[in-house]
């Protein structure tokens, strides 16, 4: 290749999303050449209806995550956002306000997250595990571990997770405005500058005035808000709220965001990398089962991809810094 | 403005890290369009001094004046609204983050498109090439992560956001560490077209040949005291060594 075919080549792949993108094709044609079934459109109905609730959730672990910080907490928060509307429907409180209130409430879990994190110095890993356990106890505690109905209107189950027409469910509106939203903040908005200077450099941002603390917390309180939105979009598509419900989203979130190469020492990310990390993941879980693997090789096949992932990216990064010199 | 005043008066400074009696009492100037070499051992106290400047610490006792006004810093970003800027210990800019991201850390330029302000990122990436032509840089792509910079550059990098932003005083701790001679040569050149364009530095470093030559005036510290202060002129690089080994 001269040099110029080859510094295209590498500036091509550099875009992560690229390398990912092809990756998840030669996984379709994979499990479509084992089973016909997984293209069918029964079947790809399917993924799409299943993917936001679990993406929206990773699209706030990302922005977290390129600010410097992980949420080890988001199942729990999006199992307990579901199960404290069904407590306050029980109360006799306006199913609207109920959604709001719970809402508010994950909000709030995430500010103390971060405050707990920013104001002690202590890991987000481990302030975050400890969310973990605290609120997947409490939504035990709320429903003593048994499923509950989730009694929301139909305008309201329509709204979250209505289906539209064939391939377009309600919930793939808000995962797809909320990514959106988030991609417009990160390249587009100062506060996306402020993100990617505090996880890329939080002493440098921190020179620049920029105040580090607080953007950290505002994105602890947007990934306990995603978690918990993607919670209740569950509970409306399935009509109720499950203890276990979310359990191992909080791995799988960082996976979708490594995998589209969000670096887990901050600084670096893009939503639509996140966007295709989820749904790759989705396609594996969802292939799996359609060729009947046991259940269990999901794990198995989510961590090869996320390890093969890292691996391109920091090869990808080495060689453009090759190229240069 | 005033040009017979010192742009900096810090008086009487003290700062103590618990235990740690970090600057006993010092006095340090810098007046308009010079270059201050702040030299000494490690731990002398140098880089305590100039974070009080650049508002990170405030002092236990003492005070600052910039432009002959009594001053105190909240915060950084109160000393960088008069023109303080800071080139720390190889920490002022996200290696990840283009050029221009990092040009513009924190003071990003903004435009209107209904209620909302977003980045204008055209205007950012025009400002920034300009920004690094003027100071002699030859980068063209503006998108490229710093990471991919030699070192020399990215402290031409910090250097243009320092003039882009029309700062009146820069600070640069150990601007020269890890850099091959002749990057270090280049930063050297940078400085010396900072005091063209009327701005004055701060020089902290522990390598002589490099403070020499650019500096208008050398401050030695030691153990927290000011233990010398000359005008180039007046002094020589044996007899700043000899004062800052003998302290
Ligand atoms: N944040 C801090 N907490 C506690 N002690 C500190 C802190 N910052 C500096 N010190 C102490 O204050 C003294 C002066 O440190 P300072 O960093 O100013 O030295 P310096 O002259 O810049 O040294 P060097 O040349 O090694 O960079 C040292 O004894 C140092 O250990
Ligand atoms: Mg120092």
């Amino acid at each position: 290749m001269t040099l110029n075919a080859r510094k295209l080549t590498i500036a091509l792949l550099q875009r992560k999303e690229i390398s990912i993108t092809i990756i998840s094709l030669i996984t379709i044609s994979f499990f479509y050449s084992l089973q016909p079934k997984f293209l069918s459109p029964a079947n790809v109905d399917v993924l799409l209806k299943i993917t936001p609730e679990l993406g929206i959730p990773a699209l706030g672990v990302t922005l977290l995550m390129i600010a410097g910080e992980f949420d080890l907490s988001v199942g729990s928060v999006f199992a307990f956002t579901s199960l404290f509307t069904t407590l306050l429907l029980e109360m006799g409180v306006n199913p609207w306000l109920s959604v709001l209130l719970a809402l508010g409430a994950c909000s709030l879990i995430g500010l103390s997250h971060g405050l707990i994190t920013v104001k002690t110095g202590i890991p987000s890993f481990i302030t975050t595990l400890g969310g973990l356990l605290v609120w997947r106890g409490v939504a035990l505690v709320i429903t003593g571990g048994l499923p509950k109905f989730f009694a929301m209107p139909t305008e309201f189950t329509n709204i979250m997770a209505g289906k539209i027409t064939t391939f377009l469910h309600a919930q793939m509106l808000w995962f797809f405005g909320i990514a959106i939203i988030f991609l417009l903040i990160l390249e587009r908005h100062k506060f996306g500058n402020w993100i990617y200077s505090t996880g890329g450099k939080k002493d440098a941002a921190r020179a620049m005035g920029i105040n580090t603390d607080k953007v950290k917390i505002i994105c602890f309180i947007l990934s306990s808000f995603t978690a918990g939105l993607g919670g209740i979009i569950q509970s409306a598509r399935l009509n109720q709220a499950l203890p276990n419900q979310g359990e191992g989203l909080e791995f799988d979130a960082i996976a979708a965001a490594v995998i589209g190469g969000t670096s887990l020492f901050g600084g670096a990310g893009t939503i639509i990398g996140t966007i295709i990390g989820e749904y790759l993941s989705r396609i594996i879980e969802n292939g799996l089962i359609i060729i009947r693997a046991p259940s269990y090789y999901f794990r198995l096949y989510i961590g090869i991809v996320v390890i093969i992932a890292v691996i391109i990216n920091l090869y990808i990064q080495r060689r453009a810094i090759r190229i240069r010199g | 403005m005033s040009k017979n005043k010192p742009l900096v008066e810090m008086i009487d400074i003290h700062k103590w890290f618990g235990r740690v009696y970090a600057l006993q009492g010092v006095d340090f100037t810098v007046n308009h369009a010079e270059v201050v070499g702040l030299v000494g051992d490690n731990g002398a106290g140098k880089s305590t001094l100039m974070k009080i400047l650049s508002g990170l610490y405030p002092p236990d006792k003492g005070e600052i004046y910039f432009d002959g006004k009594k001053v105190k810093f909240s915060s950084p970003k109160d000393a960088m609204n008069l023109g303080i800027e800071t080139i720390y210990q190889d920490i002022a800019i996200a290696p990840l983050m283009n050029i221009t991201r990092n040009v513009f850390m924190g003071r990003e330029l903004e435009r209107k498109i209904g209620p909302i302000s977003f980045l204008d990122l055209r205007r950012m990436e025009r400002e920034s090439l300009n920004a690094l032509r003027n100071l002699g840089l030859e980068i063209e792509d503006m998108k490229m992560p710093v990471e991919n910079l030699s070192g020399g550059q990215r402290q031409g990098v910090v250097i243009a956001r320092a003039m882009y932003f029309k700062s009146k005083l820069l600070i640069l701790d150990e601007p020269t560490n890890n850099l091959s001679v002749k990057e270090s040569l280049r930063v050297l050149e940078f400085i010396r077209e900072l005091k063209n364009q009327n701005i004055s530095s701060v020089f902290i470093t522990h390598n002589l040949h490099h403070v020499y030559p650019v500096a208008d005036k050398i401050v030695v510290l030691s153990h927290g005291k000011k233990v010398g202060e000359f005008r180039k002129e007046e002094t020589s690089i044996e007899h700043i060594t000899h004062l800052i080994t003998l302290g």
